[in-house]
């Protein structure tokens, strides 16, 4: 009887399977179009699948091993199971290697379950916590009713009775495994996952590579609507993606605004998309919440606005402007999905077609366009904090091998004093270097990431005709956020440079011992990787090498390197500030006084405003440019850092 | 700021208004941008229920003012402006007659601008000469438009220091915008690159008054400064916060508007701005 019931069985849950397949692409297409490269994609999905994404997962071990028995056992004992049972291929070979792999499966699936016994609070419930049992009834049922055509138990054994029960166990394990994956199950993101993997929109992103630029907005098209306003308004490879969310939490655990209390959860930002995407509320979420947000009281649909000018639609606009674009979800997630590029786009809407970004927003905007600096300072007051240093202008000089890029920092006290540090430096070291002085302007990067888009591309087109007119071999800068814009969101503009941030270029100077330092006589120093710098470029080496060369022992914090912690001062965050329980950079100053550090050197004007917000007592923050001159052998060639000085002193 | 429902009758929820609307300019950088009154105007057109306001610049249009008028239509998103009337004049053209045979055309009940240009003349005549022209009331310095109900409008002019009046004008009228007024809200890119600039063809009328003008660079002004005699923290505070108080000046209420304009003649003529 089972003999005639299992081809039935497979075959009508195989077709079922295709048609949700059907519909399910025909929801991703609903996108605004991207070209992917197909053929290619669908020929490297295997390997992205099996370096690339097994990659992040290993980050986990006990999970990794987990999916590798259960995902591995099941693909080889899903293709065997149709071979044998569905069009009755009679091989007993093939029979004890079905057996075999839904073995493995079973054993992984009681990890999995070993796993949902007592769930961290990341993981998603719900539907999720029958996973495991239906793995189990899938791996069982198919390792039951493969015995007897392995000959291991005679065809006829049992009765109706039997065959009727196995058969049952059999049809859940299909539904859930086959029907799910196509359905919306649980099982959706093996499906809907592999194909992410194919067409990604960031290929470079595989084999070890790295692309973080957010992506330029075409402003030529009129009429297209800028930004993702409705969940159609996504590339239909960004649906893709959000649809092979796993649920697993992984960015919810490290998202630094979900930890403070702020209404933002990577992960159900991601859900809230997939119910924009299929339509419907967000009642059938079974995680963790926006902080503060009840789940059911959104919903949405593809056509359907996803921030509403009055009222709740899909996303409320607090959430997403919690964002400080640190990008620890995206370094996390399994998937690979781009989670900073989906809040931008949204953003984008709220700033070019909305106009409803929130008022700080707003006078940030309208400086940058009246003035070229976040604070509407005089673009002619940008060289005042050089006043007695005699720079050298590009302007005049014409070329030079350095071009300093100072950023908006020149406007602000305590950079200042980094900015000073740094010309030190490359004067000790005999650097050719020169500015743009009163030419150079906002690189765009708060413009772009508030939304701007327009602002940004018009404040990087003026910048790259200025720099044409310089000749220069590297630029180099103590801002991150700068160098990241210069270095990943230029070229695509037409501007393609080699930046260094200025943690490489010191580090470099030093290797090559192009100055002399006194060794670090202070107390134990703790360094805090820069979003912008870290995760983004992946320059995690060079700041410690200096700090290291500088004679200091530098103790890691519990999250440090690609797992670092933001500042909270990324992503025009700061500038929204949108309240949550705690305060971001407090938790990171928690973080650096765990290590005991009576220090933390940074590299970056924005860790050090947000670090050095917290209030005392607490560790010095300084900058790494700060830390290396205040050492120098040289006799400094200026007049001492004096504001600076005292508290280095006080140190050696 | 969005009036009530109820005050609303069936002729209000059509009401038209026309805006007009200047380039302005920057105070530190010079930039062109949307002049900040009139973008003030723009948003209290906004706050009438019902109104759907127009907007009108008349003067020359280059590309930097065109972004910068443009800016006034990404005011609009979500409402139903998508459009601007330019009216296009030579620079050294006198606006006003063709701002006025145009609003006669347009016929809105109510017209709203900024008290003053950012460019331009900026003396913060236009207003009064246009209301002179078209023979309609104006209100000058409006911080909120309270309603608009059965043709007359009744809004809150702003005195210094705060103090507001109350005042109820009779429709068609002209009523600018203070810097008291509330904020504009934000300009979207996408609805300003997508509004239309409607250009309208009215010859320019040159400026005869202006043609014997002679133009010179603003010089700065001597300060006089203030002497403060304060023995305590308070008096010094009181000192600072003081407006300058003109020495004499008489209050007169309840006047008739003969008595009121004889009074005005006999000021003008005691100061020797009338002969
Ligand atoms: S977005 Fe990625 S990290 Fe977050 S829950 Fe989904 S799969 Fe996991
Ligand atoms: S980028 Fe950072 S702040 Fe934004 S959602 Fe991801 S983890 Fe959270």
């Amino acid at each position: 009887m089972l003999d005639q019931l299992l081809p039935v069985l497979i075959i009508a849950a195989l077709a079922l399977a295709v048609v949700g397949a059907a519909r399910r692409v025909f929801l991703w297409r609903r996108g605004r179009p991207s070209p992917v490269a197909f053929f290619s994609g669908l020929i490297s999905m295997p390997r992205r699948y099996l370096v690339d994404l097994h990659h992040v997962v290993a980050r986990d071990k006990y999970i990794s091993r987990t999916h590798v028995a259960t995902a591995g056992g099941f693909v080889v004992a899903a293709i065997l199971a149709i071979v044998v049972h569905g069009f009755g291929l009679d091989s007993t070979l093939l029979a004890w290697l079905l057996i075999a792999s839904a073995l493995c499966m079973f054993v992984g699936s009681l990890f999995v379950a070993k796993r949902r016994a007592d769930p961290p609070d990341r993981l998603s419930k719900g539907p999720w916590m029958r996973l495991p049992k239906s793995l189990m009834a899938f791996s069982l049922g198919v390792f039951l009713v493969t015995l007897p055509t392995a000959g291991v138990v005679p065809a006829d054994i049992g009765g109706w009775a039997l065959a009727a029960g196995l058969s049952g166990v059999v049809a859940w394990g299909l539904g859930e495994m086959f029907l799910g994956m196509t359905w919306g199950g649980p099982m959706k993101h093996a499906f809907a996952g592999a194909l992410h993997l194919a067409f990604h929109r960031r290929p470079e992103r595989f084999g070890g590579g790295r692309s973080t630029g957010l992506k330029a907005l075409d402003l030529s098209d009129r009429e297209a609507p800028l930004g993702a306003g409705k969940p159609e308004d996504f590339k239909w490879n960004q649906l893709l993606g959000f649809d092979a969310c796993v649920q697993c939490g992984r960015c919810e655990a490290v998202c630094p605004a979900f930890a403070a209390g702020q209404p933002l959860n990577p992960k159900k930002l991601i859900q809230d998309m997939v119910v924009g995407l299929a339509g419907g509320t967000d009642a059938g979420y079974h995680g963790s919440p926006y902080p503060g947000k009840p789940v059911g009281e959104h919903s949405g649909a593809p056509h359907q606005a996803i921030v509403a000018r009055q009222g709740k639609a899909l996303v409320d606009p607090e959430t997403l402007w919690s964002c400080t674009t640190c990008r620890a979800c995206v370094e996390e997630c399994p998937m690979m999905i781009e989670h900073v590029d989906a809040i931008v786009d949204m953003r984008r809407h709220i700033t070019l077609e909305l106009g409803v970004t929130p008022d700080k927003g707003v006078q940030v905007i309208e400086n940058l366009i009246a003035t070229d600096n976040p604070s509407g300072f005089s673009p002619d007051s940008r060289m005042h904090w050089a006043a007695d240093l005699n720079l050298p202008l590009m302007s005049e000089k014409g070329s030079a091998d350095v071009l300093l890029w100072m950023g908006d920092g020149a406007f602000d006290q305590r950079n200042q004093r980094t900015l000073r540090a740094l010309v030190q430096i490359l004067r000790a070291a005999n650097v050719d270097f020169a500015v743009l002085g009163n030419d150079e302007r906002d690189s765009g990067d708060l413009a772009r990431r508030l939304g701007d888009e327009a602002t940004f591309q018009s404040l990087a087109r003026r910048n790259i005709a200025t720099l044409a007119n310089a000749e220069f071999e590297s630029i180099v800068t103590c801002d991150p956020h700068s160098f990241h814009v210069l270095k990943n969101e230029y070229p695509e503009l037409g501007g393609s440079y080699t930046v260094y941030h200025h943690s490489t270029f010191i580090a470099d100077l030093m290797a090559n011992n192009r100055f002399q330092v006194t060794p670090w006589k202070g107390n134990s120093v703790t360094y805090h990787d820069p979003c912008y710098l870290g995760r983004y470029n992946g320059e995690y080496e060079a700041p410690r090498n200096v700090l290291k060369a500088l004679g200091m022992d530098v103790v890691e914090m519990q999250r440090s390197g690609y797992k670092s912690r933001c500042c909270g001062g990324g992503g025009a965050a700061p500038v929204i500030d949108i309240p949550g329980k705690r305060r971001i950079p407090d938790m990171r100053m928690e973080d650096i006084r765990e290590t005991g550090a009576e220090l933390v050197a940074v590299g970056c004007p924005q860790c050090t405003a947000m670090l050095e917000g917290v209030v005392e007592p607490s560790p010095q923050v300084r900058d790494i440019a700060e830390l290396v001159a205040a050492n120098l052998v040289e006799p400094a060639p200026q007049k001492p850092l004096s504001p600076s000085r005292p508290t280095v002193e006080v140190m050696h | 700021m969005q009036l009530d429902a109820e005050s609303l009758t069936e002729s209000e929820s059509s009401l038209s208004i026309a805006v007009l609307v200047s380039v302005g300019r920057h105070p530190l950088t010079g930039r062109p941008r949307r002049a900040d009154q009139d973008a003030r105007a723009l948003e209290m057109a906004f706050s009438v229920a019902g109104a759907a306001p127009a907007l009108l610049h008349a003067g020359p249009c280059d590309d930097p003012s065109e972004d910068a008028l443009r800016c006034y239509l990404g005011m609009g998103g979500g409402t139903d402006l998508d459009s601007l009337i330019v009216l296009e004049q030579t620079a050294d053209a006198d606006i006003i007659p063709a701002l006025a045979d145009e609003l006669t055309a347009l016929g809105p009940q109510l017209v709203l601008c900024g008290t003053r240009a950012e460019t331009g003349e900026s003396s913060g005549m236009l207003p009064y000469l246009l209301a002179e022209r078209l023979g309609w009331p104006i209100i000058t310095g409006v911080a909120e438009i309270e309603s608009i109900h059965e043709g007359v409008v009744v809004a809150l002019q702003a005195l210094p220091r705060g103090q507001r009046r109350r005042l109820s004008v009779r429709l068609p009228a002209i009523a600018t915008a203070d810097s008291a007024a509330p904020a504009p809200r934000a300009s979207a890119y996408g609805p300003a690159m997508r509004g239309a600039l409607t250009f309208s063809n009215t010859g320019s009328a040159d400026d005869e008054a202006r043609q014997d003008w002679l133009v010179s660079p603003a010089r700065k002004r001597p300060k006089r400064l203030k002497i403060i005699t304060a023995t305590s923290a308070r008096e010094r505070f009181k000192a600072a916060a003081a407006k300058s108080q003109g020495g004499g000046g008489k209050v007169l209420k309840d006047l008739s508007p003969e008595a009121a304009a004889e009074a005005i003649q006999a000021l003008l003529k005691e100061e020797g701005v009338l002969r």
